[in-house]
Order: structure tokens, then sequence, then C-alpha cells
């Protein structure tokens, strides 16, 4: 745990909000503010919990990105998976899946009327399913950002270890780069500065965001998930914003590096390759997700059963899409914790434990 | 391959020889050594007060064993605190089992020695029951059914009404750990000196705490929904609100490790042997060291404070923020990273 309470430490804690204080007084005795977007949705949920956004001074606006995979996937994939469910394909599927709205359903919804929904806390869970029911098929909902993707797709070599041919993957994955740049090129926002992701950048290297630096001028700093260092991440931009600086840094030397790690690259260099992605809210993005190379078709469930994933029906009213690139706060969509709440959502951005609107609802919410 | 007199079968519900002798050579004998007659489908009691509390609850927890505890002590446990944190002490329980046919009869064996040792271990007495057994499929294992009655302890005035500003709110030891145990087992994940269900009863608990009297304004065994499901209950529709402070919420490390790696709050995260009350701020100091000097309560400690800020639970954070501390969401999910 000493990589817990080190982070947590309330007397750290104390000396930070000073230094960011101090910062923050440059910053606006320069007459300038900054709007920091946070990308990863883990961050979003560690912001809220941690209380962080009462500590941050009024020159610094703090934006929640895109960064929470559950959110950004369509409500057509759901459609898709309660399609194979109701085919009698068993479905597995991480835990935050199971509530997320499709256009008339939910996972959780099939599950009650009989379908068979599987969560796993591993992926590997859908080889071992696949094993123990070998009548069946099993697909494995293979969504997530660069962090979760390696660990996903290893089901496609373990699955062809043990000659398990009834296993395939419902590929929505997604990557982060592609989505800055979109965020960026948007006219609705004015990012001046990225928290950037821990674990993807775990994955894909601190010097992933140099382009973003060096093309828009933004500063990115990774930071990891405890409160210090989100708190170290947040006053390293305000302290660049007061001094009128941009750079690329990295906060989580602990555990990212520049160049990421080359083995879970290498595993998603040789299974997938790059396609067009639709992100819940914001559209497609060009380039901006991964499915399985030709080679690996007979893992992919959409060639195996024939199926394709559609953007599909988002409830008319719902902010969620707003929320996501940053550009609307959850508590001024209309139905923010009246018509929609993490019991009853209309949107994903409340469904998941990662979403800007749960945390908002979970932590943030005045009413 | 398991031999047939080795698991429950279906006939072991039928009414018959087989009943009978599951009832009296594995129930009775266990939980009945002492008496002479068997277990009857309706217990006369004699009562010396009339006031009396009762309750009921049913126990589905799966897997049926975890690490500290298995749902035979549970089904006691859970009864006799309910009826200890109403204010009274627990005294007679009915007990039900649901059996699923293929049901182990020495996982049975097991469960019905677990009940006895913790209803020895209560002061209470198993005075009736009822045992069916369901075919493959139709339950999980086993099913228990537990209801109980208790004799209110004079003195105590509990009411959520009664909570003011400035009451002070204390926990009985360390929170959550039962439910992490429990997720731990289920999902298969094992953790090196992980978490220990908590499960235990809490009557002499509330037995010392009667001494304070009407100064405790309210208590409860934080089980399902974890703290913040009582706290939120307690607080909802009052003038009153309650903040916590993180920094002396009780957690294991081993709590600790378990809720940070599964992605749960474990203010959400069932205790099955802890109590949280509401005190008077004068008496408070007295409470924590009289429930610390309990064999139970080791580990008591004051966590939080009633506000005027209606209906709302907040969190005082370590690092000095401040954060709602909302309901749980009905299942608790693994999160994807």
């Amino acid at each position: 745990m000493k990589y817990i309470d080190g982070f947590r430490d309330p007397a750290a804690a104390s000396a930070f909000r000073a230094k960011l204080e101090e910062h923050g007084k440059e910053l606006s005795d320069a007459g300038r503010s900054v709007c920091i977007l946070e990308v990863c949705g883990s961050h979003t949920m560690a912001i809220a919990r941690f209380g962080i956004r009462s500590l941050l001074p009024d020159c610094v606006d703090l934006v929640s990105g895109p960064g929470c995979p559950v959110c950004v996937t369509p409500p057509g994939y759901i459609d898709a998976a309660i399609e194979l469910a109701g085919r009698g394909v068993i479905i597995a599927t991480f835990g935050d899946m199971l509530n997320v709205p499709g256009s008339d359903s939910s996972l959780a919804e099939a599950r009650a009327d009989g379908a068979r929904i599987e969560v796993c806390y591993s992926p590997l869970r859908a080889v071992e399913l696949a094993l123990e029911n070998p009548d069946s098929e099993v697909v494995f909902l293979a969504i997530g950002f660069e962090t979760t993707i390696a660990p996903v797709i290893s089901i496609v070599k373990q699955a062809a270890a043990s000659y398990a041919a009834n296993v395939s993957l419902l590929t929505a994955f997604k990557l982060v780069p592609p989505a800055l740049d979109a965020l960026l090129t948007d006219p609705d926002l004015a990012i001046d500065a990225f928290l950037c992701p821990a674990h993807v950048s775990a994955i894909i290297g601190s010097n992933a965001y140099e382009p973003v630096v060096k093309e828009y001028g933004k500063t990115c700093i990774v930071a990891g998930f405890e409160p210090l260092d989100i708190m170290m991440g947040i006053d390293r931009i305000v302290e660049l914003a007061a001094a009128g600086k941009v750079a690329c840094e990295n906060q989580y030397s602990r555990v990212v590096t520049p160049e990421g790690n080359p083995i879970a690259l290498q595993l998603m260099n040789d299974l997938l390759e790059p396609e067009d992605a639709y992100w819940r809210g914001v559209g497609v993005i060009p380039a901006s997700g991964l499915k399985l190379k030709h080679a690996y078709a007979p893992y992919d469930a959409q060639v195996k059963f024939g199926i394709s994933v559609e953007p599909g029906k988002e409830h008319p009213g719902c902010l969620c899409g707003s929320v996501i690139k940053g550009s609307h706060k959850p508590d001024q969509c209309s139905f923010f914790g009246k018509a929609c709440t993490p019991d009853a959502p209309v949107g994903p951005c409340m469904v998941s434990a990662e979403g800007t609107c749960a945390a908002y609802y979970k932590y943030l919410r005045t009413t | 391959m398991k031999k047939h007199n080795e698991s429950i079968r279906l006939a072991h519900g039928g009414g018959g020889k087989l009943s009978r002798d599951l009832i009296e050579q594995e129930i009775i004998s266990r939980l009945y050594a002492e008496r002479e007659s068997e277990l009857p489908d309706a217990a006369a009691l004699t009562l010396t007060d009339s006031d009396i509390v009762f309750t009921t609850d049913s126990f589905v927890v799966s897997p049926a064993f975890f690490p500290g505890g298995d749902i035979g002590e549970l089904s006691i446990y859970g009864t006799v605190n309910d009826i200890a944190v109403s204010g009274a002490t627990p005294k007679f329980l009915s007990l039900g089992l649901i059996i699923e046919e293929g049901f182990a009869l020495s996982d049975l064996r097991k469960i019905l020695d677990s009940i006895r040792r913790a209803a020895d271990r209560c002061g209470v007495q198993v005075v009736t029951g009822d045992t069916k057994v369901v075919a493959a499929g139709q339950c999980d294992g086993i099913y228990i059914n537990t209801a109980g009655i208790g004799i209110r302890i004079p003195g105590f005035d509990l009411s959520p009404e009664r909570i003011t500003k400035g009451d002070c709110v204390v926990v009985s030891g360390t929170i959550a750990e039962h439910g992490l145990a429990v997720m731990c087992a289920r999902n298969g994940i094992a953790i090196e000196h992980g978490p220990q269900s908590d499960s235990g009863p809490v009557h002499t608990l509330v037995k010392a705490a009667a001494d304070f009297g009407a100064e405790i304004r309210f208590m409860r065994d934080p089980t399902r929904g974890g703290l913040s499901s009582v706290l939120n209950e307690i607080i909802s529709g009052k003038r009153s609100g309650i903040l916590l402070h993180e920094s002396r919420l009780p957690l294991s490390p081993a709590g600790r490790s378990a809720s940070e790696m599964l992605g749960l709050d474990p203010l959400h995260v069932a205790s099955e042997g802890r109590i949280v009350a509401i005190c008077s701020h004068e008496v408070v100091d007295d409470l924590v060291a009289c429930w610390s000097a309990v064999p139970e309560g080791e580990g008591s400690i004051r966590i939080g404070t009633v506000t005027d800020k209606a209906g709302t639970v907040v969190m005082e954070t370590a690092t000095g923020g401040t954060r709602l501390v909302d309901l749980p969401k009905g299942e608790l999910l693994p999160r994807i990273c």
C-alpha cells in the first residue's frame, strides 16, 4: 500500500494545496485562466472521490473528457451484443457494460429475460467459459482504450493455445491520441492543457503526447490516479500557464516511461489494425479505433456471426455527447439527477463507474 | 464419484424416513443435543416481559463458505444483530433451511455446527425450524431463513428523529470486510492475507451501550449497502446532515487493498459484525472507550459528526477536499480498468 499511502498523505496534500494556490494567484494576477481537460474517466472519478475540484483556485477550470470506454461505446454496440445473446451466445463482459442503455434495452435487462451474460474480472475468463461450454459460443465484449486492449486481445492467443474455437471478440477498441486531435480541432472547445491518462500512458508512453504540444501548443501532463498525483499534475499545468509556457511532462514516472510498454504495443501491432471509429456523442474520428486483422477473422464476432455494429439510437435531449467532449458539464443537462440517475440512466455517462455524470452525481451533486 | 448417502437428496425433504433421519441425526443432534424432544413445528415460549422485538432475515450468500465465516453463523449473527441494534437482548430464533438436492452432507454438517457455535456465543436458543429440499438448480446450494425474538432493554430511546447537530457518529471496528471477503471468494480472487469476513455478534456492544441510555440516539448494523446506506437513510428527509472524516475511517490493510483492487468504495460494502451508532457529544469518548474494552468492539472509533446541512452525508477527504457520500448502486460491479 506504500504507493497509495504516500500519495494520499494529508501533510503533503496540504503543502501542494498551498503551492497550487500560489501558482493560481500568479496566473490570475496575470489576468489569465486555464481550462484543463482531464482525459481519462479514472481521473474524473478520482478527482470527484477525493474532492479535488473543491481545492482549485477560481482561475482553474477542470473539465472532463472522453476517456471512459463505456461512455463512448455507441448504443448500437449494446444492441449487437443483445442480438448475439438472443441467438444463444454466452456474452462475457466487464461489469460496467451491464447497465449501459442500448437503443431499446440493456444487457442487464437481457439477462433478466434469460440471456446468459457473464460478468468477468479477467478477460481470460472468456476462454475458460469457452472451454467449460464447448457446445456454446462465447463472445467477449472487447471495448476499452490502450490500457485494456492488450489484455483483452490476449484472449485470441490463449484461445488458440487451448484450441478453443468457440470464443470471439466483439471489438470496439478506442485510441486516445486521435481523440485529443479531434477535441483540439473542435470549434466548440477551448482547451488549454490536458491532464493525460495514467494507465493508457503506461502502454503508449508519454512521448505519444509530444505532437499535441508541438502542433497545437497545448501542455500535456501525464499524472497518476492518486490524489497527490492529480494535484501535482494540475499544479504543474497552472505553474506552466502562469509562466506562459507549454510542455509535455510525465508526473507518473513510477509507472509510465517515455516509450511505453513494448510488449503490449507489439501484441497490438501483431493482431490489430486501425479503423475509423464511432464515438458516442462525438461521431466518427478517423483511425481512432482498432479491429482484428483479417488473419484473425475467426476470432472476430462481427465476421463470425455476420453482424455489424451500427451507431444506434441515442436518447434525444441527452447531453452525454457534449459531456464526453467536455463542452458541457453534467449539471447543465436537464435530465441530470432527475430523469437520469445511476439507478435509471438515460445516457452512458451516468452508467459507467468512470462516467462523468456518475462522478458528479455520486460525489458532487448539490440537490 | 459422490456417494448418494453423502449428499442431500430430494427424498430428504419428502417427509418420510429420510426426512426424519436428516432432522434427528443431523439437525437435532447438533442443535439440541441436550434435549429429549424433537424440534417442534411451533415453539411454546414463556416471556417475562411483554415488550419484545421480532425480526426475520434470509441468507443466500454465495459461496456458502467464505474467508472468515460461513452462511450458518451468518444466519445467526444477522438476526441476533438486527434484534440487538434495536435495543433488545436476543432470546429465541427459528431456523428455516432450504437445501438444494446434491448439497454435500459434510458441508451441511459444518454449517449446522457453525450455527450451534454462533447461537451459543450469543446466548440464544433455536426453538423451532423447518427443512425443505428443492431440486437441483432451484437454489444455490443452501438458503437459510432465521426469525428471532428479543426482549427490549430498558433505558434506550432509539430513533433517528432524536439526532441533532453536534451528535457524533461512532463505528465499532473496521468496515467492509465481510463484503470484500465474499466478493474475493465469489470472483476467485486470491489475495495473500486478504480480507476476512467480520461476521460476528454485536449484542455485547449493545448491552455495554445500555449504560448510556438516551444519550445513544440510534444504532444500526451496516450490512448490505454499507455505512453510506445506513447514514443516508438516517438523515433522509431530516434537517440534519452528517460529516465524515476519511482519515478516521477504520479499514484493515487487507480491506484497503481489496477495495482498491476491486474498485469498490468501502463505504458501500457490507460489514456483518459492526455497529454504527449516533450518540451525544457528551458521551462519545466514554462510548468509544467502553466498546474498545469489549473484544467485539476493538477498533471502535468516532468517524464523524452530525451537521445542520439537511439531508446530506459529506466526507472530508484525506487530501482536504470534500465530497458527497452517496448511496451505492444496486449491484456492486467490477470496473473495467
